[in-house]
C-alpha cells in the first residue's frame, strides 16, 4: 500500500499564462518540480522569472492555468500554499531599523515557533551573523543581508523555498556561500525553486534546469541532457589559465568571509 | 488562522513601534508645529482676537491644535506605509501564513500610539503655558475618546494614501488640506466673525462640532448637541475611510 517511489511533485505548474495589459509575460508554462530537489529557472532579465515566482507564492493571481504547491493549488488554497513555502525575492526583504537578530525573532514570532529568541540565535551563528546580531540590518555588507534574508526565509523549516535571483549583486565569496546554504538546504530534503540568469549558478546547483524565454518554457532537463542538445563535445587543446575568480579567490583566501563582516 | 489576528498584529505592532523609538523625530516633528503655532496664537495674535468668553485663549484654542497634532501625525503613518510597501519586506509578510488584516492594523495601532505621544507633548506644553482645566476624569475620558475616535479615523485616511501613493511626497501630501481644516472652524476665531460663506463652511465641517465638544468638556460646560454631531462625523469617517482602505488593500494584494 505504501508507495514511496510515486512522491507527488512539490511544485506542479500547468499552462500558467500571465499578461499586464497588452505584456504577455506568461504564455503558457508547464513543468513540476520533484520534491527535495534543487530545480533552476534559467531566463535573462524580462523573461518572465519574477512573474512566475510570485504567482507561486501566492503574491500574484495567474490570467489560466493551474499551479500547485505541497499539493495545494495556488488560487484556491493561498494560505495552505504559504504555510508551506518561504520566498526569498530578489531584493533583501529585510527590516532595516531592526537589528539582524530582531528581525530573525519577528518571523520566528509570525511562524508562531516557540522561544524565537533561541532559534534567532541559532541562525545567527549558522549564517555567522553572531557579531552582528545586535547592529541594525541597515549597517551590513550585501553578502550578509543577503545571508540574513535567507535565514529569515529559513524559519520554522518550510518543505518548499523560493529563491528570486539568490545571488544577483553579490561577491564572489558571498555567492558561494549562498550556493553552499543551498546545497545544504537540498541535503535536508527541502524542494528548492530558484531563478537565476547566471548560467554557471545553474550548472553548479540545479538537478534539473529548465529555461524560460518568451514567456515559454523552451527547455527543461538535466545538465547532461540540455548538454546533449548540441553537437557532441570535440576536443580541443586550450591553455588552461586560472579564472579570475580563482586567483581572486586564492588571493582574499578565507579571510574574504571575515573580512565581509567589516567592510561597512 | 483566526486566532494568530491577536499575536500576529502584537508581534507586527512591536515592530513598527520599534520604529518609532528609533527615530523619535518623527514624534518630536509632528509636535513641533502645532506647538510653534500654539506659541504664534497665544503671544502673537491671541490678544487681538476677541473670542466673546472669559476662558484664557489658550483654554480656547487646545483643542484646534490637538487636531491640527493628529493631522500631522497621521501623515507618518501613510510614510511608514508607503516605505513597507516599496521594500521587500511588504512581499515576505505577504507570502508568510499572516492574517491579511494584521498588516494594516499593526500600522493603525502604532499611528494611534504614535500620535496620542505627540498629544501628550503638545497639551504639556500647553500647560506649561498656562491651560488650565477643572475637567472630571469623566470628561478627561471624554476628550480622550473623542481624540482617540479622531485619530482612526484619519489614520484610515493615511492608510488609503499610504497604499494608493506613487512618491513618497504623494504619500504625506494628503495631509496638507487635513492640517488646514482647523484653520476654517471655531478652532481658532468664532465662527459667526467670518464672511456668510465661509461661516457656513466652518458651521458644517467635522472640524467644528468636534472643536466645540472638546471646549466645552474642559470647560466643564453642557455639551449639547454638539458631541453628537462631532461622534457622527468621527464615525461616518471612520467607516467611510477604512471600508475603502480595506477594498484597496484588497485589490493590491490579489
Amino acid at each position: 500500500m505504501i508507495s514511496t517511489e510515486t512522491r507527488e511533485p512539490a511544485i506542479r505548474v500547468q499552462a500558467i499564462t500571465k499578461s499586464f495589459k497588452d505584456l504577455h509575460v506568461l504564455r503558457g508554462v508547464d513543468f513540476d518540480v520533484a520534491a527535495g530537489s534543487i530545480f533552476a529557472l534559467l531566463g535573462s532579465n524580462g523573461a518572465g522569472k519574477t512573474t512566475l515566482v510570485r504567482i507561486l507564492s501566492t503574491l500574484l493571481k495567474a490570467n489560466t492555468g493551474t499551479a500547485t504547491v505541497h499539493g495545494f493549488d495556488v488560487s484556491s488554497a493561498p494560505g495552505e500554499v504559504r504555510r508551506s513555502i518561504s520566498l526569498t525575492g530578489q531584493f533583501a526583504a529585510i527590516d532595516d531599523m531592526l537589528t539582524g537578530r530582531e528581525n530573525l525573532v519577528l518571523v520566528a514570532k509570525l511562524r508562531h515557533m516557540k522561544n524565537p529568541g533561541t532559534i534567532a540565535d541559532d541562525m545567527l551563528a549558522r549564517f555567522s551573523l553572531t557579531d552582528a546580531g545586535n547592529r541594525r540590518a541597515a549597517t551590513y555588507s550585501g553578502g550578509m543581508r543577503r545571508r540574513l534574508d535567507i535565514a529569515m526565509s529559513l524559519i520554522g523549516d518550510p518543505p518548499i523555498i523560493f529563491l528570486d535571483e539568490p545571488t544577483t549583486g553579490l561577491d564572489p565569496q558571498a555567492r558561494i556561500e549562498v550556493w553552499q546554504t543551498v546545497k545544504e538546504l537540498a541535503k535536508g530534503g527541502t524542494t528548492v525553486l530558484l531563478t537565476t540568469q547566471y548560467l554557471d549558478e545553474a550548472e553548479q546547483l540545479a538537478d534539473r534546469i529548465a529555461i524560460l524565454h518568451n514567456g515559454r518554457i523552451i527547455q527543461n532537463g538535466t545538465l547532461a541532457e540540455l548538454k546533449q542538445l548540441l553537437p557532441s563535445a570535440k576536443i580541443e587543446y586550450v591553455e588552461k589559465q586560472p579564472t579570475l575568480e580563482e586567483v581572486f579567490l586564492a588571493l582574499v583566501g578565507d579571510d574574504a568571509a571575515s573580512a565581509g563582516e567589516e567592510s561597512r | 488562522m483566526t486566532t494568530h489576528v491577536l499575536s500576529d498584529t502584537g508581534a507586527l505592532t512591536g515592530r513598527s513601534l520599534r520604529h518609532i523609538l528609533r527615530s523619535p523625530d518623527t514624534i518630536i516633528t509632528t509636535a513641533v508645529t502645532p506647538v510653534a503655532l500654539m506659541l504664534l496664537f497665544v503671544y502673537v495674535l491671541g490678544g487681538a482676537i476677541n473670542t466673546g468668553s472669559d476662558e484664557s485663549y489658550i483654554n480656547y484654542m487646545l483643542p484646534g491644535i490637538l487636531l491640527i497634532t493628529i493631522a500631522s501625525g497621521i501623515a507618518y503613518t501613510a510614510y511608514r506605509l508607503f516605505l513597507d510597501m516599496q521594500s521587500g519586506i511588504f512581499e515576505r509578510f505577504q507570502s508568510m501564513p499572516i492574517p491579511r488584516p494584521s498588516v494594516l492594523w499593526a500600522h493603525v495601532l502604532t499611528s494611534l500610539v504614535a500620535n496620542l505621544a505627540s498629544i501628550a507633548i503638545v497639551t504639556g506644553v500647553a500647560l506649561l503655558m498656562g491651560f488650565r482645566t477643572g475637567a472630571s476624569v469623566g470628561a478627561w475620558l471624554a476628550v480622550a475618546g473623542i481624540l482617540i475616535l479622531f485619530t482612526l479615523a484619519l489614520t484610515w485616511i493615511a492608510v488609503i494614501a499610504g497604499l494608493s501613493a506613487k512618491t513618497i511626497d504623494g504619500a504625506s501630501a494628503f495631509s496638507y488640506p487635513l492640517i488646514f481644516l482647523p484653520f476654517i472652524s471655531s478652532a481658532f476665531v468664532p465662527t459667526d466673525s467670518m464672511p456668510a460663506p465661509v461661516a457656513w463652511f466652518a458651521e458644517n465641517q467635522p472640524v467644528t462640532s468636534i472643536v466645540n465638544t472638546l471646549r466645552a468638556l474642559f470647560a466643564q460646560e453642557p455639551v449639547g448637541a454638539d458631541i453628537w454631531i462631532a461622534l457622527a462625523w468621527c464615525a461616518g469617517i471612520l467607516v467611510v475611510a477604512y471600508a475603502s482602505a480595506v477594498a484597496i488593500y484588497r485589490k493590491k494584494i490579489s
